[in-house]
């Protein structure tokens, strides 16, 4: 029979193999779905990963939808790597969000296009806040972070629906609950004619890079990581885990909070209660799937984006309904701690007695 | 609303949290954290849901949910306990995948109803001025919480095997040392855990809303998770704080319709900011937390190392 055992090293091949072979095992149950739904599974397939690179559009579709899940999960992978579980960047995304809309809607017809400088420093602000609450709760009085992330997800949509619904409603809008449509100038800068993609790409490069550099090549990263692996041995070298909490906080929170900025100044160009898409959710697994490294999270954000834009395209052409995104996001999550096992552990085969 | 009406309410609101704290519970009991708890909710909210839409039968339904619940569970069990996963990251993408399965696996039922809902009351006792709107005119799943209470402190604090559930979420260790089990135990609590949250899922959809949309059971599972620690994992404190949830919950509609005048957002926080204000209040004291929770929760074993 089967047998689990533990190897003596843990193993560098399939650290780097479990991603592929957990997208593998997603890829043949959705193809399962497709064919139980009565769906063409080769279509399916098509949807998904072919569809979304086919052209130099529907590429930098792609790079647009993979932006916020990439800011998002770089940050988020400092915090896991921190052993600090903030399951809530869905809710500093959306705070990001509010706070760059509150600045954009200060901008009139004559405002400068340098609006956007303190558009998004808003929006990393109001990440970090949210994010701040987290690590003083938890600091001060040692509120479990994973509650209370999660809680202020919810507090977080109420207050954009308040804002939407209450102060900040388009008086010219027919009662609709959203914000007027921002001023030309506080559009994100476009990296290229013919495409909805922002700047808000290279920053998020630019923050993978960052955050590469931080994590393996400053002190402070690798204390960082120390005081998440090993408290007892961070404690001993002198490391503070407070300001390990602080840092993974305000950092990831901060991540977000930009994530959310770039969408509502960017492609959404408004304040409506649909901002919240879910992406700090899906950032998880992103961060995940891309080994808590920065490197990894590019691939990941990419695959993550290409599960998104299939769902759309599902709906749109086979008729499902596009919550399919959200089952095989789940999926990948699993199979990919599953097949993480194979890291620590061998299987082997061993006759029966 | 009357007093008497919004005690019920609250007890009506309470029971949906103790149900799935209650499972929770035994999961904690165990050693074993399910941050999955929204996500099983909300498939045996849908699993509940269609099997009424098809059948009729609520006791169907509630049975539909409990299966979802515990099938789940058995997933993530499978993988916490055998495969050794992180019980965070596992119990979270339960969550997720609940999440988007049930959305995925809901939308036709989206417009569905259900039969019209029969209006309980107990003989006698149903008809006493006040107490009898108040607390004998609930639905039945209201009082077999009360008897799940019950049945679980007499299960966990004065039978054999609550002692040994016990021990193996304290020392699993040990508990393998004596000869027991220590994953088919842990596995048998995930699943029973996974149950209750199952019942919990399928009452919020047939009984307390009775209709299906996405993502309705809207965080009751973090609360009820949030509930386990304020309790000290004390079932009788499980129940009475789920109550007091409840009542919160309930006050938010009070006050909207005694004309306060707060926006409705700022309400709908209140059941999300009073369990932060309560987890601050509950962990200012690490060690009180220390004594009473299980000391083997989130940590893996392996017999044979």
């Amino acid at each position: 029979m089967f047998e689990l055992r533990n190897r003596a090293e843990a193993s560098r091949f399939w650290a780097a193999a479990s991603p592929a072979l957990a997208l593998l095992i997603t890829v043949a149950i959705g193809m399962g779905i497709f064919v139980a739904l009565g769906k063409d599974p080769v279509q399916g397939l098509q949807v998904f990963f072919w569809e979304p690179i086919k052209s130099s559009y529907a590429i930098s579709e792609l790079l647009l939808k993979a932006t916020p899940l990439l800011l998002i999960a770089v940050g988020l992978a400092v915090c896991f790597r921190s052993n600090v579980w903030n399951i809530g960047a869905e809710g500093q995304y959306i705070v990001g969000a509010i706070a760059a809309g509150g600045v954009a809607l200060m901008a009139t017809p004559d405002t400068s296009g340098w609006i956007v400088v303190p558009i998004l420093l808003a929006a990393i602000a109001g990440g970090m806040a949210w994010g701040g609450i987290v690590a003083l709760l938890r600091d001060r009085f040692n509120a479990n972070e994973i509650l209370v992330s999660l809680m202020l997800v919810y507090v977080a949509v109420q207050l954009l629906q308040y804002m939407v619904y209450g102060p900040w409603k388009d008086p010219n809008g027919y009662n609709f609950p959203q914000t007027k449509t921002f001023e030309s100038a506080t559009q994100i800068p476009k990296l290229m004619g013919g495409s909805r993609v922002t700047i808000g790409l290279l920053l998020a490069l630019a923050g993978a890079g960052g955050m590469w550099v931080y994590l393996y090549r400053t002190r402070a990263g690798f204390a960082q990581q120390v005081g998440g692996m090993a408290p007892a041995a961070a404690r001993y070298a002198g490391f503070s885990a407070r300001k390990g909490l602080w840092t993974a906080l305000l950092i990831s929170g901060g991540f977000a909070g930009l994530a959310g900025g770039l969408e509502v100044a960017g492609p959404i160009g408004q304040l409506t209660p649909y901002v919240p898409a879910g992406y700090g959710f899906a950032a998880i697994i992103v961060a995940f799937v891309g080994r808590l490294h920065p490197v990894g999270a590019v691939l990941s954000a990419l695959l993550m984006s290409m599960f998104y834009i299939g769902g759309e395209l599902a709906q749109s052409r086979m008729g499902l309904p596009k919550s399919i995104t959200g089952v095989f996001q789940g999926l990948l999550l699993f199979s990919l701690l599953a097949c993480d096992m194979l890291i620590a552990k061998q299987i082997t085969w061993r006759r029966a007695q | 609303m009357s007093s008497a009406l919004l005690v019920a309410a609250a007890l009506d609101a309470g029971t949906i949290l103790a149900l799935a704290s209650l499972g929770l519970l035994i999961n904690e009991k165990a050693g074993i954290l399910n941050l999955g708890a929204e996500g099983m909710m909300l498939c045996s909210a849908l699993a509940g849901f269609a099997a009424v839409v098809h059948t009729g039968s609520s006791v169907m339904g509630f049975g539909a949910g409990m299966l979802v619940g515990a099938a789940m569970a058995a997933l993530f069990g499978w993988l916490v306990i055998w495969l050794g996963t992180n019980q965070y990251a596992t119990g979270l993408a339960l969550s997720l995948f609940g999440a988007g399965l049930s959305a995925f696996a809901g939308t036709s039922y989206v417009k569905e109803k259900l039969p019209e809902a029969v209006q309980y009351k107990i003989p006698l006792l149903g008809d006493l001025p006040f107490v009898g709107e108040a607390f004998f005119s609930q639905h039945p799943m209201v009082y077999i919480a009360m008897c799940i209470t019950a049945g679980m402190m007499w299960f966990f604090f004065k039978t054999r095997s609550g002692l040994v559930l016990r021990s193996v979420g304290e020392s699993p260790q040990s508990a393998h040392a004596l000869g027991y089990n220590v994953r088919l135990i842990r596995l048998g609590a995930v699943m029973a855990g996974g149950a209750l949250c199952g019942l919990a899922g399928a009452y919020v959809s047939t009984v307390y809303t009775p209709l299906w949309v996405e993502g309705m059971t809207a965080g009751k599972g973090w609360i009820a998770l949030a509930l386990t620690t304020f309790a000290t994992w004390r079932p009788i404190r499980v129940l009475l704080g789920a109550y007091l949830f409840g009542g919160v919950t309930m006050l938010q509609f009070q006050l909207q319709a005694a004309g306060v005048h707060i926006s409705s957002q700022f309400l709908n926080m209140m059941p999300y900011l009073a369990t932060i204000v309560v987890l601050v209040l509950i962990s200012r004291n690490p060690q009180w937390i220390r004594l009473n929770m299980p000391q083997s929760i989130g940590k893996p074993f392996q017999p044979n190392s």
